[in-house]
């Protein structure tokens, strides 16, 4: 039985090995052996110049959309996890639906939509309103990582809480509970799995995305994501600095879900998907 | 020179290396069909940057392949630097590569080309005097020219007054009366360079002074820029969602022909001149069918259809005489001798001032 599962497991353990394993190995090792051997000089670089700040920006971009996507996500999953048989397939369709179209072209309609001659701004003007000034700013930085990473926090918090028994809310309100106790005391501390992993997945890719700052903040604020590209690409020899900026991203982005799951105290973590 | 296409490169670099590390590529490159036996040519060039059958083009790669009987692999970047990190790094197989000017001076002083066999490339005789032994490649053994531009300032008629373009200056771009219309480049090469001659210094200069006042008025700038951007700049501009950007001559044709109320001219104060050569990688394992590429590549009729097709200026003598008239006494594509001594060619920059430029460059757009 054992041997059997090894077997089948074999492929994915070569996969993670190639594309996970050895990619990571690479990030280290060019993040503190430049030609001359051993140094921090890479991680230590990070310290001085503008990445601090590129780095705070993106988590504070990341983490802006995150709480949306959160407080946008949690209730369409409740609903949908509500639903009936046919209409909460369709409505998981739906979420998953624009997922089906490359990420990239997403941001590009994003930015098409949201231009100052784009199609909402030439709608408003059409019926007498003012137009809206949000292509290049901050906020629509924000806007295309929740458009984009959205389906990301509704899929796992639904998913968890159509495990959720009804017997155990029909205890609740038997024992008197109102909905919203109901809802404060039972459902919400039983999706807690979910909304961690839905943070989990929303929040890393916001933090380390680097084209849509660049197609929607019309270029003027680098995310981090866009610094360690122009170093691996643009700069000669920056790809040590670069592999150390990765890694120390990573560092970051480990402790953040470590933090977070400190407060999933319950057994179940079925929910976990990441 | 600078067609990029938008690049999601950082990962597939990283995963490139990876599979070369792993899977090891093949010497002759890229994936050749079984039952394929005909030399691999590996052709890495700009993208969108010759002519490839579209519109009733010359098809110039399936040109050359039936004439030679030469299998070419093609494969296209965005900017000098990621085709310098490609092949710096040994990861893929290339043999003809077409990089800028300042990018070919750096290649040769790190011996990364092979020189050429003249006698192989009988053609070189149409290139135009002007365009030999040029500065970066002076004894011209590394390089033969395919296509050549300079930098201006593109405007929208209807959007900008006529009395600001008047003096045809870089100070338009810092006008602050069209806050907010202004498009910049995306890469620090080319907006440095538009700075430091606002200021009237050399675009090479290694006075790192002279940098940081370039940066003070780029940074000065940033407030009335709507947006760096690269190639949307077509977008743009032709939507009218921008009134003003600099960018490469050639594309004027393409932007005039999609919004007729643009204009372009070549700034007083002097501009960039780019040169794109083509040259071989230092092992190439394939030098004499490069060397009957760029051959082929100087052929006046695949000349004329390179240079109709990526509508910059071609240095071949044969193809030029066969341009539109219109267009060749077009000022913005070939420019009097007068003008173009007031333009500059890249040069290739020490490492120290490589090293400033990125930092300021990061520094402005983090701010």
């Amino acid at each position: 039985m054992n041997k059997k599962s090894s077997v089948l497991a074999a492929p994915f353990a070569l996969w993670i090995l190639i594309f996970t394993v050895v990619p990571l190995a690479l990030v280290v090792y060019f993040a503190f052996w430049g030609d001359n051997g051993f140094t921090l000089d890479f991680i230590k670089s990070i310290g001085e110049g503008e990445y601090a700040k590129s780095l705070g920006t993106s988590i504070w971009l990341g983490a802006i959309a995150t709480v949306i996507c959160l407080l946008l996500g949690y209730p369409v999953a409740y609903i949908i996890s509500r639903a009936k048989g046919i209409s909460q397939r369709t409505m998981v369709m739906l979420i998953m639906l624009p997922q089906w179209m490359n990420f990239l072209l997403r941001t590009y309609a994003l930015m098409s939509l949201l231009e100052n001659n784009g199609l909402i701004n030439t709608w408003l003007r059409d019926i007498g309103l003012d137009p809206i000034n949000i292509i290049n700013t901050r906020a629509a930085v924000v806007l295309g990582m929740v458009y984009d990473f959205l389906p990301f926090m509704v899929l796992p918090i639904y998913s968890v809480m159509t495990k959720i028994d009804h017997r155990v809310t029909e205890a609740a309100q038997d024992l008197g509970a109102n909905g919203f106790v109901v809802f404060r005391r039972v459902i919400l501390p039983l999706s807690v799995p979910g909304i961690i992993s839905g943070i989990t997945m929303v929040f890393v890719p916001a933090v380390s995305s680097f084209i849509i700052s660049r197609l929607l903040g019309g270029g003027k604020e680098m995310l981090i994501g866009d610094v360690i590209e122009m170093l691996f690409i643009q700069v000669e020899g920056g790809r040590n600095v670069g592999a150390a900026l990765s890694l120390v991203l990573m560092v970051l982005m480990l402790i953040c879900m470590t933090l977070m799951n400190h407060f999933d105290d319950s057994e179940d973590s079925g929910g976990m998907i990441a | 020179m600078k067609k990029t296409l938008v690049s999601l490169v950082a990962s597939l670099t990283m995963l490139c290396m990876i599979l070369s590390l792993t899977a090891g590529c093949s010497s002759g490159g890229g994936v050749s069909g079984c039952f394929d036996d005909r030399e691999v040519l590996n052709v890495y060039n700009w993208g969108e940057y010759i002519s490839d059958g579209e519109d009733d083009s010359l098809d110039v790669i399936e040109a050359f392949e039936e004439k030679y009987n030469i299998r070419v692999n093609y494969t296209t970047y965005a900017s000098n630097e990621e085709m310098y990190q490609k092949i710096k790094s040994g990861a893929g197989n290339y043999d003809i590569i077409i990089p800028s000017d300042y990018m070919i001076e750096k290649m040769i002083s790190e011996d990364m080309l092979e020189k050429l066999d003249f006698d192989n490339i009988p053609n070189y005789k149409y290139i135009g005097d002007d365009y030999k032994n040029l500065d970066f490649d002076p004894e011209n053994e590394y390089s033969v020219p395919y296509l050549w531009g300079t930098v201006g300032v593109f405007y929208n008629t209807k959007m900008v007054d006529e009395e600001d373009i008047k003096d045809q200056s870089w100070d338009i771009l810092w006008n602050e009366k069209y806050s907010g219309q202004i498009l910049m480049f995306d890469n620090p090469r080319d907006a440095f360079g538009i700075a430091l001659k606002k200021l009237g210094y050399s675009q090479n200069t290694t006075d790192k002074a002279e940098w940081q006042e370039a940066y003070e008025l780029l940074a000065e700038q940033k407030p009335l820029v709507q947006a760096y951007v690269m190639d949307q700049i077509f977008d743009k501009m032709a939507n009218e969602e921008a009134a003003i950007a600099p960018y490469y001559a050639g594309d004027a044709r393409i932007m005039v022909a999609e919004n007729p109320d643009i204009g372009f001219y070549l700034p007083k104060e002097g501009s960039n001149k780019f040169f794109d050569s083509m040259c071989i990688v230092k092992g190439s394992e394939h030098k004499e069918a490069a060397e009957k590429f760029i051959d082929f590549m100087c052929e006046a009729d695949v000349a004329l259809a390179n240079s109709e097709y990526v509508c910059y200026s071609t240095p071949h003598t044969e193809a030029y005489k066969l341009l539109d008239k219109e267009i060749r006494d077009n000022d913005n594509y070939y420019p009097s001798s007068r003008t173009l001594e007031r333009c500059e060619v890249f040069c290739n920059l020490p490492p120290k001032i490589n090293e400033l430029q990125n930092d300021l460059w990061i520094k402005l757009k983090t701010k």
